[in-house]
């Protein structure tokens, strides 16, 4: 069980406290901008100030952010992977043969797979995901979800959080969902996925108002201070 | 891309081929014909003292060069990613930038008298700035979202070093390099005419005052010819080599 929390008087984030337990499961939406990746980037201890995590963390981003100087070899090697243990990794992500390649050799979809075989490498109890779907095309978006959700049957302990903006990505691999709104972000929902697709699309339809109330807030705090003239030049 | 190796090697004889013309138009001392120039560049090469002083210009110039890039890029990194630190060197960087070579060398001379130790610092003060704020720019493009990979795959101190800060310094390492190598033995060459009684640049001195203008050319044309090498045989490989992954191509993208 992690327990996480939030403290006050950060920019984005409202006070939270949150709690992940093994093996949860967890798909963070909300809408862009909200702050879903900084949430992120809090649970990896990356923000000024922040000290090292207490536990392994895998995390996904949403470039590759692989050494792009460095073959995916050496790239694995870096991460502390034996080397000869680094084809064996590359086959689990359908690599096979690619050590040698430069990451600016390989596609999006295929880079991305890398980076991900190298969040499998620290052996997380987190995993954090960042948009994993995001620019791939509907067929690659799928065939990286088959993967995920493998290597998540794979390792049954590991907890993982995954950002995403489509509900279906949610259903696929997650038990539950977070949905991140308002200014600054909090946790308008904390609840298990319901198995069955009727649940589902009662849960979509649900976040769905979230959603619209949300931004009518956020439309509503905004200062009111654009003239006609601005608004003009905003068109 | 073709043309550029056959343009190469157009302007340079020509030169030459001007040169020797103005040589045999003008029949004088004070223009020796390239022919000339090379005669005392044998003359002297067989007498040893050539590469006597080639080589101590040479070392003068390692050491200097290597003093200045070492404390140059430790300045520069620091500037470029602490505030503090900056606030505090760039006054002092705008100041040395500005200050004449000339004057900070006639004024260790003058302090420390003509020792070897002088002329060191004196080219060692000149060029670093140069370094700092080349590698100043150099430290802060540094990429921040491979600072947060590091940060998360827990890479210590000298893997981040390593892998993730020197290939993005690259660039700027090199450019402070060729630029480093140009400033300094030109430097050099003064240092050793105000105040040392061996190297290029006193070769020079004694050629100035018997108005030898054949081994004032002979001398600095085998330096520059040595400058050429080292950008040909060490920093061009080098360079290669560190790009590979450029070059290497996007195959898939």
């Amino acid at each position: 069980m992690l327990e996480f929390a939030v403290p006050g008087g950060h920019p984005v984030l409202a006070p939270m406290s949150l709690r992940i337990a093994q093996g949860d499961r967890i798909c963070l939406l909300g809408p862009s901008g909200i702050g879903k990746t900084t949430l992120l980037n809090r649970l990896a201890g990356l923000e000024p100030g922040q000290p090292r995590p207490a536990l392994r963390i895998g995390y996904l981003f949403q470039e590759h952010r692989l050494l792009p100087w460095r073959t995916l070899h050496d790239n694995l090697r870096l991460v502390g992977v034996r080397s000869d243990q680094v084809s064996s990794l590359l086959s689990q992500v359908g690599l096979d043969g690619y050590g040698a390649h430069f990451p600016d050799q390989l596609s999006l979809g295929m880079a991305r797979r890398a980076a991900l075989a190298r969040c499998l490498a620290v052996r997380p109890e987190l995993l954090l995901l960042d948009e994993p779907f995001a620019s791939l095309d509907p067929h690659r978006a799928t065939e990286l979800q088959a993967l995920i959700r493998k290597l998540l049957d794979r390792t049954p302990h590991m907890a993982m959080i995954c950002v995403t903006h489509e509900l279906r990505d949610a259903a696929a691999l997650a038990n539950r969902v977070w949905y991140l709104a308002g200014r600054p972000a909090h946790l308008r929902h904390d609840g298990n996925l319901g198995d069955t697709p009727a649940a589902v699309a009662d849960l979509a339809r649900q976040l769905e108002t979230l959603g619209q109330e949300s931004s009518a807030q956020v439309r509503a705090q905004q200062p009111r201070t654009l003239g006609p003239e601005a608004a003009d030049g905003q068109r | 891309m073709k043309a550029t190796p056959l343009a190469y090697w157009v302007v340079l004889p020509l030169l030459m081929v001007f040169w020797g013309l103005m040589a045999w138009q003008l029949d004088s001392s004070l223009l020796p014909s390239p022919l000339a120039v090379l005669d005392t560049l044998q003359r002297e090469a067989a007498s040893g003292e050539l590469q006597r002083h080639l080589a101590i210009t040479l070392q003068r110039v390692a050491i200097s060069f290597t003093l200045a890039m070492a404390l140059g890029v430790l300045i520069g990194i620091a500037m470029g990613r602490l505030p503090l630190v900056n606030a505090l060197f760039d006054p002092l960087l705008v100041l040395l930038l500005n200050l004449p070579a000339l004057v900070l060398i006639i004024l260790l001379y003058v302090w420390f008298g003509l020792v070897e130790a002088a002329a060191i610092l004196a080219v060692v003060i000149n060029k670093v700035p140069n370094v700092a704020v080349t590698l100043r720019e150099g430290a802060r493009s540094l990429d921040p979202r491979l600072e947060q990979m590091a940060r998360v795959y827990d890479f210590s101190p000298v893997k981040r070093l390593q892998h993730v800060w020197v290939p993005q310094l690259f660039p700027y390492l090199m450019a402070a390099t060729r630029g480093g190598l140009a400033l300094i033995w030109k430097i050099v060459l003064v240092v050793e005419l105000l105040g040392r009684s061996d190297g290029v640049g006193f070769q020079l001195h004694l050629a100035f005052q018997i108005f030898d203008v054949a081994g004032l050319l002979a001398y600095s044309l085998a330096f520059i010819a040595i400058v050429q090498l080292i950008e040909l045989l060490i920093l061009q490989p080098l360079e290669r080599r560190a790009s590979r992954w450029r070059r290497s191509g996007a195959q898939h993208a």
